[in-house]
């Protein structure tokens, strides 16, 4: 009885004080807002925002409401994470490898260039790209296109649009082609386990998706034709292109910063993983007789990936985060849109900034839900 | 999860830490802001982060501007010296919270007036000391001179958090333009922007444009339209809830403004105290009680006149002498053809 209150007080303590901190300015900020007048509720999300937005991935103009502008900047700031997590991993995995490689001009390359954009102030880099950006790419009208159907200027790179027809049915077809894939590489797995006999799984799943979906094209009634963006004149010298998509400069600097910033912190992490890996292992595999290739793929990779995931979800998390100073350089994301015109507009500051809050903590939590499952799958399974 | 939420707890406390700071009870006959003041011995004003004529610091740290002397008067006016006044630049998102939350005690940073402003987020608008109207800012090589001749898919650089959004909604929408609104938290980025091209227009308040038109790399090249599509009353803010206060920050302006009417100046104001007319005598203290409503002594006004000067040396000092804006246009004396008319002194 004794041990189990001794457990139990310093609990009870640390929650009443957390209670009572919390209820402290809880109290207190109620109280000044009301003597100063200002409401609280979140009654103004269903409100008309009456501001528009430059980019959005939803139907969204001033008509809708604040909510709907929070959804927009929200998708923004999703949209921006993940392509730039794409990047950067692709980016961080090329560096992290070439800092190995025994070549030294690459490994000195790859050094240099992690020693360099880690090490300046990630606004900065921001701001170089989108103004550097801006003071050499070429006004819409001086544009040379690309293949003669991309352009990339001032006011945004624009691309083809994709018109298609019967796209349900080419859907269909790629569902179908996963589909067998999987079912393949199951079978594939148990030919190797009974036989021994090994089955080029990588080349007939990229057969299978060209395959299939091309089908679709040709007896399936899917169509796809391109509508190529055109330039329309504005005023005498002011140009802008029409039709195809535009991928405003904001977004493409943005990309370009959080990538090549967070890129080399992923490059350190697959270094330091691979490194990680013992070398007796790798010669172990050599003398079973595995080729250079196998011995990356079965056994240095499998045993890095496990000591690169954990820091690499961290660089996730932080880039996510970090596109929030998007606001400095006009992309739309969910602090500028959200926690600042809307903000402004309707002057809520305790509800907008705390459901940003909260909408950031959700994402960075799903983020490290995600990694934490994929640690686990390739985590060593004891048997 | 638990940790997360405990990590939440701590901001939101300290978010709420911001507004318990300054609790102060409605019921203080005394104006609380001012005692505070006169305790600290120097005026606390928000202004922008830098826009020529209206408030804008120079290399040496000196702030300048019409906004930056309206805190003047009011620091002439409650410790008797102009230059107590500690300032601090804000952006235009930060602004408001600033004030509510008591970091700041006077907004003077070419803010609109408008009734949500006003009634909604517990501030109190004390007056105008520039009319303005939303405008805009083209190359002049495009061959734009009107707004007439705005085309469908045209970019507008601007502001963020501004009346500016909501209005060039208002007007695209009524002209039946889709434009692409390109939003910057600082008007160094607008202005950097506009300047290498990103969009055909730049729009904000005229006087801004104006002023930020001298940062352009080549000035000569950009025109302001000659359309005003919006009302924009810039004034002075001050939080809700000292009413006196209210009133100082109030009379310090419009002291200025009719001492301009009645052409007091800096340079004659001790002489004025001798004069006929008793609207000037209690303008520079030498007639009635017009400062023992405010728990001031009865010289406060001729000290605002002394030390800042009235409103035309100010508008001239600032906007005119510097070529933001040459041309009073509204902001003349209502005597003069303008619109500026204050209640009197009395």
């Amino acid at each position: 009885m004794n041990f189990k209150l001794k457990d139990i007080i310093p609990q009870l303590i640390t929650v009443l004080a957390v209670v009572l901190v919390f209820g402290f300015f809880t109290y207190n900020a109620q109280v000044n807002m009301e003597n100063r007048g200002i409401d609280f509720g979140y009654g103004f999300l269903s409100q008309e925002s009456s501001f528009d937005v430059q980019f959005s991935l939803i139907e969204y103009d001033g008509s809708h409401s604040y909510f709907r502008a929070y959804l927009v900047g929200l998708l923004n700031t999703i949209l921006v994470s993940v392509i730039g997590i794409i990047f950067a991993t692709i980016l961080g995995v090329i560096v992290g490898i070439a800092r190995l490689s025994s070549n030294y001009l690459i490994n000195k390359f790859a050094a240099f260039y992690v020693e360099f954009f880690r090490n300046i102030p990630l606004l900065l880099q921001l701001f170089f790209w989108y103004f550097a950006a801006l003071r050499t790419l070429p006004l819409p009208q001086d544009a040379e296109s690309i293949f003669g159907v991309f352009y990339l200027t001032i006011k945004g790179l624009y691309v083809p649009a994709f018109v298609w027809e019967n796209l349900n049915i080419f859907f269909y077809t790629l569902i179908v082609a996963l589909i067998s894939i999987i079912i393949i590489r199951i079978y594939a797995k148990k030919i190797q386990e009974s036989q021994g006999k090994q089955i080029p799984v990588l080349l007939i799943s990229i057969g299978l998706i060209l395959f299939l979906p091309f089908l679709s094209f040709l007896i399936g009634g899917v169509s796809l034709s391109f509508e190529i963006p055109k330039l329309k004149q504005l005023a005498a010298t002011s140009f802008v292109y029409e039709g195809g998509l535009s991928l405003p400069p904001e977004l493409i600097a943005l990309t370009l910063a959080l990538s090549l910033y967070t890129a080399t912190f992923i490059a350190e992490c697959v270094r330091a993983g691979v490194q990680g890996v013992g070398k007796g292992q790798k010669e172990a595999a050599a003398s079973i007789g595995l080729t250079p290739n196998q011995v990356l793929k079965l056994v240095v990779m499998p045993q890095a990936l496990r000591i690169i995931i954990p820091p690499t979800t961290n660089q996730y998390l932080n880039l996510t985060k970090n596109s929030s100073l998007a606001a400095a350089i006009a992309y739309p994301d969910i602090v500028l849109v959200f926690a600042g015109t809307a903000l402004m507009q309707t002057g809520k500051a305790i509800e907008i900034v705390s459901i940003t809050m909260f909408t950031y903590l959700s994402l960075s939590i799903s983020i490290s839900l995600l990694m934490n499952w994929y640690n686990k799958k390739i985590a060593i399974q004891e048997k | 999860m638990f940790k997360y939420v405990k990590q939440l707890t701590s901001f939101v406390a300290m978010v709420a830490v911001l507004f318990a700071f300054t609790t102060e009870s409605m019921a203080a006959k005394k104006s609380k802001t001012l005692k505070n003041t006169q305790k600290k011995g120097f005026v606390r004003c928000g202004v922008s982060q830098g826009l020529p004529g209206f408030s804008n610091a120079d290399a040496a740290g000196n702030w300048t501007g019409v906004d930056v002397d309206v805190c003047r008067a009011v620091a002439a006016a409650v410790l008797g010296d102009a230059n107590k006044v500690k300032f601090t630049p804000l952006s235009a998102k930060e602004r408001f919270t600033a004030l509510t939350s008591g970091e700041i005690d006077i907004l003077s940073r070419n803010t609109t007036w408008t009734l949500s402003r006003d009634a909604d987020i517990g501030l109190t608008f004390v007056g105008v000391n520039f009319y303005d109207g939303q405008g805009f800012m083209v190359r002049k090589s495009s061959g734009i001179t009107s707004t007439g001749q705005f085309k469908n898919g045209i970019s507008a650089c601007t502001n963020l958090g501004t009346t500016t959004e909501l209005n060039m909604r208002d007007f695209f929408n009524s002209k039946g333009i889709s434009y692409e609104p390109v939003t910057f938290e600082k008007a160094d980025e607008v202005v950097a922007a506009y300047d290498a091209g990103r969009c055909d227009t730049y729009t904000t308040d005229k006087s801004g444009l104006a002023a930020q038109r001298i940062k352009l790399s080549n000035p000569d090249d950009h025109l302001v339209l000659p359309e005003t599509i919006s009302k924009e009353p810039l004034g002075p803010v001050v939080r809700q809830g000292d009413a006196v206060w209210e009133d100082i920050v109030r009379w310090s302006l419009n002291t200025m403004i009719e001492a301009e009417e009645y052409g007091i100046t800096s340079a004659n104001a001790d002489m004025m105290k001798t004069s006929d007319n008793p609207a000037i005598k209690r303008l520079v203290g030498a007639e009635g009680e017009m400062g023992a409503a405010f728990g001031l002594d009865n010289e406060w006004n001729l000290r605002i006149i002394k030390q800042v000067g009235n409103y035309g040396e100010s508008y001239k000092r600032n906007i005119a002498d510097t070529g933001i804006l040459p041309d009073r246009g509204p902001n003349e004396l209502w005597t003069k053809g303008g619109i500026l008319y204050v209640p009197p002194s009395r």
